[in-house]
């Protein structure tokens, strides 16, 4: 025993003096300290890579049955689901994870809101995330062209379109993406190619660059107060918990409570109600017939909604193009976030009444317009989603106002459990 | 070479040359990667005219024809769809003139169409591309009023009239296109070429 253990240590210096194995285990895992007050908000990050994990293994066997040509898609998707040895499972593994995803990310994007996460000096790393959900969108949406169902294709039709609105380059530009004058087999070629090799690089390449900004800075906390301001004598935060084994074994416990969730939507409800896959685009694409209520998966419906909502020209502009400009500043804006925020607090736990409301009129807006995203529009869901689009819009211009306004609490010098 | 000093002002322009020169070049090597996103040669000669036969179309009914890749509409108006369009009211419409919207010249009047009775279209809505329904009856639930009949696209909830006119107060921005095309008999149309631009 003795002798292998040896044997082992040997080998592990034999690397060491080769490659930094031991410092890299230390700095991101043994010795990583990371705040000891973690709550349920921390375990999406952990989450998060889990499923991007799985979507990238589920995603490398699809791709060896799978057809990427106009001809054969629809087809070979069912022959994945009927044909292919356990081909159901690792389809509606993919397609359950591309939800999990957002939800996860959803969740993620909450706490740092939550606690204040993307404030100085972890603006570059919010940074990071957004660009990742940036990325993630830019994944999901040619990822749902490869059925080439009707919605596959309808909703890249409208999506592609969104370009078209820009004033002089907008059509060159929708043809340029598409490859073809409508949404064709070029159109899904190479959507494939970015779907499986472009995007997935720039994520991991982006999920590398955010750990390593996340463990420049550190962690943040449901107290958000930095815990590298007491050290011990060795130079420890006092606050802190080596990652390992600390995180890793409670993240544990978060990943199987949230594989038992997964699994009971992967095997009792893969279709979540038309939610994760929707009833249209169990039909092919047909390029002659818009089925007749489209919408966008629920991630994208929040934005989708702002989209509808722009049914007024104005200051030159026509309504097509405030919508589009509408729906990417829905987005953008968020990577404002860190200097639009002038609280002297980070944390939700010592702002004042008016943050606490201010986000609440945003969650709730956010929740009503990816509701109404997946409803037909008629004139009262339009004023409804005119409403909430407006609020959600305040909620960031007027940041910089409410948060300097706001009584905030004072906060405790070390961590509160 | 009389001594070792470094020459910070040599080396500053040779740097600098090498950068723009390689610049320059990766940018040229760009060129291809990004050229071969437009549209291919195959993908550019599918844009031919195609011939319908409209001997068997009743008044009232419209059929659907592909043309370069999209639905091309071709509908019979009655005669009381003909009268509704004259006596409308276009303070609804916003473009009621066509004077911001793309058709032949033969088709930029009212009704929107060479010969009154036949109405040619692409069935792509100007505001994001979905195929908008065709919703015929006067009245029609859910079209608010005044309704005299005609298209509604289900994604963004544009209205169109019977000439495809568009609606004010709804996103898309222009009328429905209206491609090129000529009658070549009473019973068959060449949808894709007219008399001007013969191809």
């Amino acid at each position: 025993m003795n002798a292998i253990i040896r044997q082992l240590t040997g080998l592990r210096d034999w690397v060491d003096e080769r490659f930094p194995l031991t410092k890299w285990w230390n700095d991101h895992l043994g010795q990583y300290y990371a705040p000891k007050n973690f709550n349920f908000w921390y375990f999406f990050g952990a989450l998060s890579l889990v499923v991007f994990g799985l979507q990238i293994v589920t995603g490398i066997w699809l791709v060896m049955s799978y057809k990427p040509d106009a001809d054969m898609a629809f087809a070979s998707v069912e022959y994945i689901m009927r044909d292919v040895d356990w081909g159901w499972l690792i389809r509606y593994l993919h397609s359950t994870g591309a939800s999990a995803f957002f939800i996860v990310i959803y969740l993620h994007m909450f706490r740092a809101l939550l606690y204040g996460s993307y404030r100085k000096p972890r603006e570059l790393l919010w940074i990071l995330g957004m660009l990742l959900y940036l990325s993630l969108m830019a994944e999901a949406f040619t990822g749902y062209l490869l059925p080439w169902g009707q919605m596959s294709f309808w909703g890249a039709q409208v999506i592609i379109s969104l370009f078209g609105a820009i004033p002089f380059v907008g059509e060159g530009l929708s043809t340029l993406i598409r490859g073809d004058y409508v949404v064709s087999d070029i159109t899904l070629n190479r959507f494939f190619s970015l779907h499986v090799v472009a995007l997935p690089l720039a994520l991991v390449g982006l999920v590398f660059f955010h750990i390593i900004a996340l463990h420049e800075v550190g962690s943040n906390n449901p107290d958000g107060i930095e815990i590298k301001k007491h050290k011990d004598a060795n130079g420890k935060p006092l606050d802190g918990i080596p990652f390992h084994p600390y995180y890793t074994l409670k993240d544990s416990v978060g990943i199987v409570v949230f594989l038992m969730l997964f699994s009971v939507a992967v095997f009792f409800a893969p279709e979540m109600g038309g939610y994760f896959l929707e009833a249209n685009n169990f039909i092919p694409a047909d390029s002659m017939k818009t089925p007749e209520h489209i919408a966008p998966v629920w991630y994208f419906t929040p934005f989708y909604s702002i989209l509808r909502a722009n049914t007024v020209n104005f200051l030159w502009l026509d309504a097509k193009l405030w919508g589009v400009i509408f729906m990417g500043m829905g987005v953008m804006i968020l990577f404002l976030l860190p200097w639009l925020d002038r609280s002297p607090v980070k944390s939700i736990r010592y702002r004042g009444v008016l943050y606490k409301s201010a986000l609440g009129i945003f969650v709730v807006s956010f929740l009503i317009l990816g509701y109404l995203g997946v409803l037909p529009v008629t004139e009262m869901r339009t004023a409804v989603a005119q409403i909430c689009t407006v609020l959600y819009f305040l909620f960031f211009l007027l940041m910089p106002i409410y948060t300097k306004l706001d009584k905030t609490k004072p906060v405790p010098d070390r961590v509160t459990m | 070479m009389s001594d070792n000093t470094v020459d910070p002002g040599r080396r500053r322009f040779l740097t600098g040359t090498a950068t723009v020169i390689g610049g320059i070049g990766a940018s040229f090597a760009a060129v291809p990667f990004v050229a071969s996103f437009q549209p291919s040669a195959r993908a550019k000669a599918i844009g031919a005219p195609v011939e319908v036969d409209i001997g068997k179309l009743e008044p009232g009914q419209r059929i659907i024809q592909k043309w370069r890749g999209k639905p091309v509409w071709i509908l019979r108006r009655t005669p009381e769809m003909i009268e509704s369009l004259k006596s409308f009211d276009t303070g609804i419409l916003r473009d009621p003139e066509s004077d911001k919207s793309a058709q032949p010249k033969y088709a930029k009047n009212s009704w929107r169409s060479e010969n009154p009775e036949y109405l040619v279209l692409v069935g792509v809505c100007t505001h994001l591309g979905c195929s908008p329904t065709f919703v015929p009856e006067p009245g029609a639930a859910g079209m608010g009023s005044p309704w005299n009949g005609g298209f509604f696209c289900p994604c963004h909830g544009s209205k169109f009239d019977l000439a495809g006119r568009v609606f004010a107060g709804v996103p898309a921005p222009a009328n429905l296109e209206v491609p090129p095309y000529q009658f070549l008999t009473e019973t068959r149309m060449k949808i894709g070429a007219d008399k001007e631009n013969a191809t």
